[in-house]
């Protein structure tokens, strides 16, 4: 016999192979994508989980954190669940929504655009029928893990595509959610095609109820087309005991302008990962993000933005606010080719630490290879400064009125990048929300 | 109004205050002046209620109440006001929004009606054209990249708006050109009134020439030594405050 260097299997990865083994065969698409479900398993099934020994997780070890997996969730449409609208996962913002209801595209429960207003929105498998190269190309950029099983499982989902120099007045609104009472998987996976010359915001919200240990292992491919302005919005307010991990993959043309936001106060373990690549010239790239957590939350924000072009502006902004025992962890990387001679970068991450029991992990990281660029990247955790809160106490604020102030006002340095106004009131209103949840 | 009595006072480890009496009437303007380390701004700060003044013995009443026992925002509900030596920078918080919130949370503390925006606007415009604050700036965040003088008349307009019944002003003459100095010496001298006392903490003499004190007391080694009339800061102006460093010795 030989001696395998091999991990023990924890328990999700035999229930993932058990799962896989079972539901292939009943899982959408043509052979084709039944291919590259079977590559893509192969390759998860090689690295298994990913854990402390993989640098890329060091800090949100997924063999600890995801103790089991739970069984695919069962779409509406075969549940024959009434459709219920999906907009007031975000009162008060008109858009048009896109529901992607247990993992699967559910045009009962949208509002899609009617008439011709350069968006068309389709549900994924039936786009892939007629597009499988194209697909192709998208996910053979995959290396990460967890996009592999997302590659793997993937339920469902829509394609965006926004029409050469349309203008969508109205935010595109994806609302994933949860709808069950048993715990479940899903595994949609979107993409979101924006042609040359393009406006339009997109939103992304999630959500599900607070008691259920649902799994949700999402997937965004996002190309913006040359000169093209596109805002992302993610809003992840899943329920307190599911695990959540997406996985953006984000393709910038010449020009373009592209600015994202994402908040999470919800889910009990969270990963967003963006793999983000400049591939046209003088580009302009916005990445900011905010984390208001507490308990025992856990969110991973992990970024690689990859400047395979000249001229390129990246800006990233991020924020945590962390109570009771919970943690966040930023890691930013931050590539310049050779080719990329011009880029402007500039990366800062700051956690705002209120009790002594949360954790902040910050990772940035530099890896240039040209040498006419300007690049910087910053760091800091701390706790309110106790003088300010003196000051501000000796107005008549008192302490948590205080706090409060100074916790928004750092909230709201990365909060201001949002460039759509309701929205951005919308998210500042989220963390009046938090604080006063806070007590 | 306010009653000292014996305040011995300690921050790390050290004693600062050593048996500090100060008794101040309403209308009255009170200048305590000494040299540096005498224990002035801890005073100051000791009456705000910052936390790392520990107080080992001794009493403060302020209208008959312990202020001691009050926690800072209580205090400056209550009607205590200090006039920061160096206000601090709140990047991210409005002037405007900073002004609302603590003359709300103020009114809020008495059961008092909070005031509503165009009316609490009217106020803020009225109180800052006085002292020269112009609307930008009420727009800025607090104190971030102002300058000296501007940070010291943002303290003043603080204590217009929140009217209170005791105002302490700690070194505010300091880093003031005689310009600015005035414009603040303004601004104080129209809050004086029948109903309102004020400690006025300063190192220098001419602070006085502007706003005149109705009694000065010399502060020296955590004790008040002497106490005389508004004369005394120009005696001390010419011979200094080395007799009373000897004396407290």
């Amino acid at each position: 016999m030989t001696a395998e260097l091999r991990t023990i299997k924890t328990d999700a990865e035999t229930a993932l192979a058990e799962a896989f083994a079972a539901e292939k065969a009943r899982l959408p698409g043509g052979r084709k994508v039944a291919e590259r479900r079977e590559a893509a398993f192969r390759r998860f099934e090689a690295g298994g989980l990913p854990g402390r020994r993989i640098e890329e997780w060091k800090y949100t070890d997924l063999r600890t954190l995801m103790r089991d997996a739970k069984p695919l969730a069962i779409p509406p449409a075969t549940r024959a669940l009434q459709p219920q609208a999906v907009g007031d996962a975000l009162p008060g913002i008109t858009a048009h929504t896109v529901a992607i209801v247990n993992g699967a595209f559910a045009p009962d429960w949208s509002d899609l655009p009617a008439g011709d207003l350069g968006v068309t929105i389709i549900e994924l498998f039936a786009w892939i029928g007629d597009n499988l190269s194209y697909y192709q190309d998208l996910v053979a950029q995959e290396s990460d893990l967890a996009t592999a099983l997302n590659t793997a499982f993937v339920t469902g989902g829509a394609v965006v595509r926004v029409k050469k120099d349309a203008c969508v007045a109205k935010p595109i609104h994806l609302a994933y959610r949860f709808v069950g009472d048993a715990p479940a998987a899903m595994y949609p996976r979107t993409l979101v095609l924006v042609e040359p010359g393009a406006q339009v915001t997109l939103i992304e919200t999630y959500d599900g109820p607070a008691g259920i240990d649902y799994q949700v292992n999402g997937a965004l491919t996002l190309v913006v087309g040359e000169g093209a302005q596109v805002e992302r919005i993610k809003v992840g307010n899943e329920g307190a005991t599911a695990l959540h991990i997406e996985s953006i993959m984000a393709s910038i043309g010449a020009k373009a302008d592209y600015r994202e936001f994402t908040f999470t106060t919800g889910g009990a373990v969270t990963r967003n990962q963006l793999f983000l690549r400049s591939a046209g010239d003088a580009a302009k790239i916005r990445i900011a993000g905010a984390n208001l957590i507490k308990g025992r939350q856990h969110v991973d924000s992990t970024l690689v933005i990859d400047h395979a072009a000249r001229g390129c502006e990246s800006r990233e902004v991020f924020k945590s606010v962390l109570d009771g025992e919970s943690r966040a962890v930023f890691q930013g990387k931050i590539v310049v080719r050779p080719q990329a001679q011009k880029t402007d970068g500039k990366m800062m991450t700051q956690a705002l630490l209120l009790s002594d029991k949360a954790e902040a992990d910050n990772k940035p990281e530099l890896e240039i290879f040209a040498d006419d660029v300007q690049c910087g990247h910053g760091a800091t955790a701390g706790r309110l400064d106790e003088n300010l809160l003196f000051y501000l106490m000796a107005r008549g604020i008192p302490r948590k009125e205080a706090e409060a102030l100074l916790i928004q006002a750092f909230v709201g340095e990365a909060l201001d990048g949002v460039g759509h106004e309701r929205l951005r009131e919308v998210l500042a209103g989220r963390v009046t929300d938090w604080l006063a949840a806070r007590g | 109004m306010l009653e000292i009595k014996k305040l011995h006072v300690t921050v790390d480890g050290r004693e600062i205050l050593k048996g500090l009496d100060l008794t101040v009437n309403k209308g009255e303007v009170h200048a305590i002046m000494g040299p540096n380390g005498s224990g002035k701004s801890t005073l100051a700060h000791v009456l705000a209620g910052k936390e790392a003044y520990e107080v080992t013995k001794g009493s403060v009443t302020f209208e008959g109440a312990d202020l001691l026992a009050m926690e800072p925002d209580a205090r400056a509900a209550k009607g205590v006001f200090l006039a920061f030596q160096y206000p601090l920078e709140i990047p991210g918080v409005t002037t405007m929004n900073f002004l609302r919130t603590a003359l709300n949370a103020q009114r809020k503390k008495r059961h008092e009606a909070e005031l509503l925006a165009p009316e609490f606007i009217k106020k803020v415009r009225e109180a800052s054209a006085k002292l020269g604050v112009d609307q930008e700036m009420l727009r800025r965040p607090v104190n971030v990249g102002f300058s000296g003088g501007e940070k010291k008349r943002n303290e003043i307009l603080q204590m217009a708006l929140l009217e209170p019944k005791l105002a302490v002003l700690d070194e505010t003459d300091s880093g003031l050109d005689i310009d600015a100095l005035k414009i603040v010496a303004d601004g104080v001298n129209r809050l004086r009134s029948p109903e309102r006392a004020m400690v006025v903490i300063t190192h220098y003499q001419r602070l006085l020439n502007h706003i005149v004190p109705d009694v000065v007391h010399v502060l020296s080694r955590g004790r008040i030594v002497r106490t005389g009339g508004k004369e005394l800061a120009l005696e001390l102006e010419a011979k200094g405050y080395a007799a009373y460093q000897d004396e407290a010795a």
